[in-house]
């Protein structure tokens, strides 16, 4: 991410500005919404806490890099200065922050609005229902399992638009000849892109349920496994299709390679289609979208984004704080934000007929309990998230690291995880 | 023995001396404790006192980052300090042939140590970027088979670190060492002339021997910059690609804030501390015994 170091100490300086000026009503709100697509859709909550009519007034500090801006978060709680609120995703990334009481509860918000009967699927509900008490709430689900590809690229190159990786593999030799690059990948914040595309070809390659034994279990014998040499070694396939750029690209200047038609496929998030969108481009004729790598086999991970709000000893602030959490949830509210973002809603009581192709597909795919992933971050803490991360970036980088190698190496991170 | 004293502790001195003591105390001392003391216990975003032993340090040797970290730096620092201290040298040399403008020349020299390391990186990055920088640029002009992008290529990005801390180096040392060479008298040069030396023998043998406080303020200049060594790896590589360019420093930040996992993050900050306290106590030694030699001959 070319841009993130001035854009992160552009961030922090414009907190420290509000955090003086802060009145009772002012929110300041951290997060990690940078990309075109992204800020369109943030602006949804802003406008709609500004225009509440209690003069509440939404403070945005962006800052670019989820890593980046959790950290941040972090270093404000512990240095007793947090944020009004706060996105995180759903896992075990702040796991601690509630054990340590430093969150809000939100229960008696949850309770006037119904969460526990309007989200769905559970397992988004879940991840902020714990203990019986609801410390966040959660304003979308984001399936990672997606591919996204410029039709133009494919029909310059002569191939047949893909129905599955393997497709995609074997039509990859034919668009570098083409003189475009087939795969379109970055190397940003240790390697979280290529960790995305790996944990989408562990759950092809294994299955829902073998997976999730994988990591509950955290068994080292299926780490260990013959899948997921094979993961390995085509990982090492797909980099051969790649171009030497990718050291230091975020996530949504790649999507911009396949936006322009330089590159053929992207493997990232359903927040790609927000920039899809922000172009100007539709599903039906610019480009195209593969579910869980494989048409013939939907899954949507129930990974998203959650919004935590940080105890503070002021009655104002923990008023507007509230205001703010029933607010996110708010049908209205939810369709306008996920539409921009490219994400699902957490209700199923909402009209999302406007929604385009791909959209429609997870919405479909969504309502079948077996095609749903549950987000690898609910299995691990940041800290084994970090070291796969790492293990995967480090292999994808090194080309003399075998795939036997790999293999033994995230056998003993699941392993030793916690 | 009372004349020893009053020498050792002059009392205006002392007092002088109060705040900077207290700093010492309350912030390197104090703070280097609880490291330490974190390094032994389990803490994971909060600091905890659930003592683990040495837990944290065997999770920390067994973690491949740490030991490519390790294996960096040294890399880094022998190659940067070398090279800086040579051409340093050879600059502040040039420097000394009475050039003309060299208040010019010395402000070019100097001017990448004034700029912030994470402008620099990423002005580097930015060159070095094969959609960007020189590789595209070539291309343009007509050479399309040209190929230069050390960032990306795992095994060359280390190198492109080390020239990058040479660029920025260089200026510092050679205006320390300049300052050491006009200190030598002029009267040794013409000595030297008059006996026929050659001039790269006087340098070697005479002059050099003679900047000895010169060139050890440079070296550890160089040495503690190559510790700390941080904000030029995030903005040119970010440690990447994959953890070819990670760093202690950058290992320990990382830990702390990203992963979570304070007690780890302690133990590599610890394990970064103990070759500083080697070279210190090294350092002590020597001075120790050379003040015993002077009391002695006195």
């Amino acid at each position: 991410m070319r841009y993130r170091i001035l854009t992160a100490a552009l961030a922090a300086s414009a907190a420290l500005q509000f955090a003086g000026t802060a009145k009772a009503t002012d929110l300041e709100v951290i997060h990690w919404w940078t990309s075109k697509g992204e800020s369109a859709a943030v602006s949804q909550f802003a406008k709609a806490f500004d225009n509440d009519g209690h003069g509440d007034k939404w403070v945005d500090s962006a800052i670019a890099l989820g890593e980046t801006a959790r950290s941040t978060v972090m270093q404000r709680v512990l240095g007793g200065d947090p944020p009004g609120a706060a996105q995180f995703n759903p896992g075990r990334q702040y796991e601690e922050l509630i054990s340590g009481g430093k969150l809000l509860d939100l229960t008696d918000v949850a309770t006037a609005g119904k969460w526990d009967q309007v989200i769905r699927p559970k397992a988004i509900g879940s991840a902020c229902l714990v203990d019986g008490h609801w410390w966040c709430v959660p304003v979308n689900i984001h399936s990672n399992y997606w591919a996204w590809y410029s039709k133009p690229v494919f029909e310059k190159a002569g191939v047949p638009e893909p129905k599955n990786l393997a497709d995609f593999i074997a039509a990859a030799p034919k668009i570098k000849e083409a003189g475009l690059i087939p795969f379109a990948i970055g190397g940003d914040g240790n390697g979280w892109q290529i960790q995305l595309l790996f944990q989408d070809m562990v759950t092809e390659a294994l299955g829902v349920a073998k997976r999730d034994e994988m990591y509950t279990k955290k068994s080292a014998e299926i780490a260990g496994g013959p899948e997921m040499k094979g993961v390995f070694t085509q990982l090492r396939t797909l980099k051969q299709f790649t171009d030497n750029g990718y050291a230091n690209r975020n996530w949504n200047d790649t999507t911009n390679l396949v936006i322009t038609g330089k590159a053929g496929l992207q493997v990232m998030g359903d927040w790609a289609r927000g920039e899809f969108a922000a172009a100007g481009m539709t599903g039906v004729k610019d480009f195209g979208c593969m579910i869980g790598l494989n048409e013939a086999k939907p899954v949507v991970s129930t990974d998203g984004d959650i919004i935590v709000f940080f105890k503070q000893n002021n009655p104002d602030v923990e008023a507007a704080q509230k205001r703010l959490a029933a607010l996110l949830i708010s049908p209205e509210v939810q369709v306008a934000f996920n539409n921009a973002k490219g994400s699902m809603p957490v209700r199923g009581d909402v009209d999302m007929s406007t929604a385009d192709p791909c959209m429609q597909k997870s919405l479909k795919a969504v309502e079948d309990p077996a095609n749903i992933v549950t987000a690898t971050n609910r299995f691990i803490t940041e800290n084994t998230n970090q070291q796969l991360n790492e293990l995967v970036a480090q292999f994808f980088a090194d080309d003399s690291m075998t795939a036997d190698d790999a293999t033994a190496k995230f056998a003993t991170i699941i392993g030793n995880s916690d | 023995m009372q004349r020893s004293w009053r020498r050792r502790f002059h009392l205006p001195a002392v007092i002088g001396t109060i705040p900077m003591i207290l700093v010492a105390v309350g912030v390197f001392v104090i703070g280097i404790g609880f490291s330490v003391l974190w390094s032994f216990t389990s803490s994971k975003l909060f600091p905890n006192y659930d003592f683990v032993g040495l837990a944290q340090y065997r999770r920390l040797w067994a973690d491949s980052r740490w030991l490519v970290s390790v294996n960096n730096i040294w890399f880094f620092g022998l190659m940067s300090i070398t090279c800086n201290m040579v051409f340093g040298y050879l600059l502040a040399v040039f420097m000394d042939q009475r050039i003309r403008q060299e208040d010019l020349f010395r402000s070019i020299f100097l001017y990448p140590f004034a700029m912030s390391l994470i402008v620099t990186g990423l002005v580097w990055q930015w060159v070095l970027d094969p959609n960007l920088g020189l590789q595209e640029a070539m291309r343009n002009l007509g050479w399309s088979s040209f190929s230069f992008a050390p960032l990306v290529d795992a095994n060359t990005a280390i190198y492109a670190l080390v020239v990058a801390g040479i660029w920025q180096g260089s200026g510092v040392t050679m205006a320390i060492l300049l300052a050491g060479l006009r200190g030598v008298d002029e009267e040794i040069w013409k000595a030297a002339r008059v006996d026929g030396i050659p001039t790269w023998r006087t340098h070697v043998s005479i002059v050099a021997p003679m900047m000895k406080g010169a060139f050890a303020t440079a070296f550890v200049l160089q040495c503690v910059g190559v510790v700390r060594v941080y904000d030029l790896v995030i903005a040119m590589t970010g440690g990447g690609p994959g953890i070819a360019t990670s760093m202690p420093a950058v290992y320990v930040i990382q830990l702390i804030t990203v992963r979570q996992n304070v007690g780890q993050g302690m133990a590599a900050a610890t394990m970064m501390l103990l070759p500083v306290l080697v070279v210190l106590a090294f350092g002590g030694l020597v001075m120790w015994r050379r003040n015993r030699q002077r009391e002695a001959a006195l």
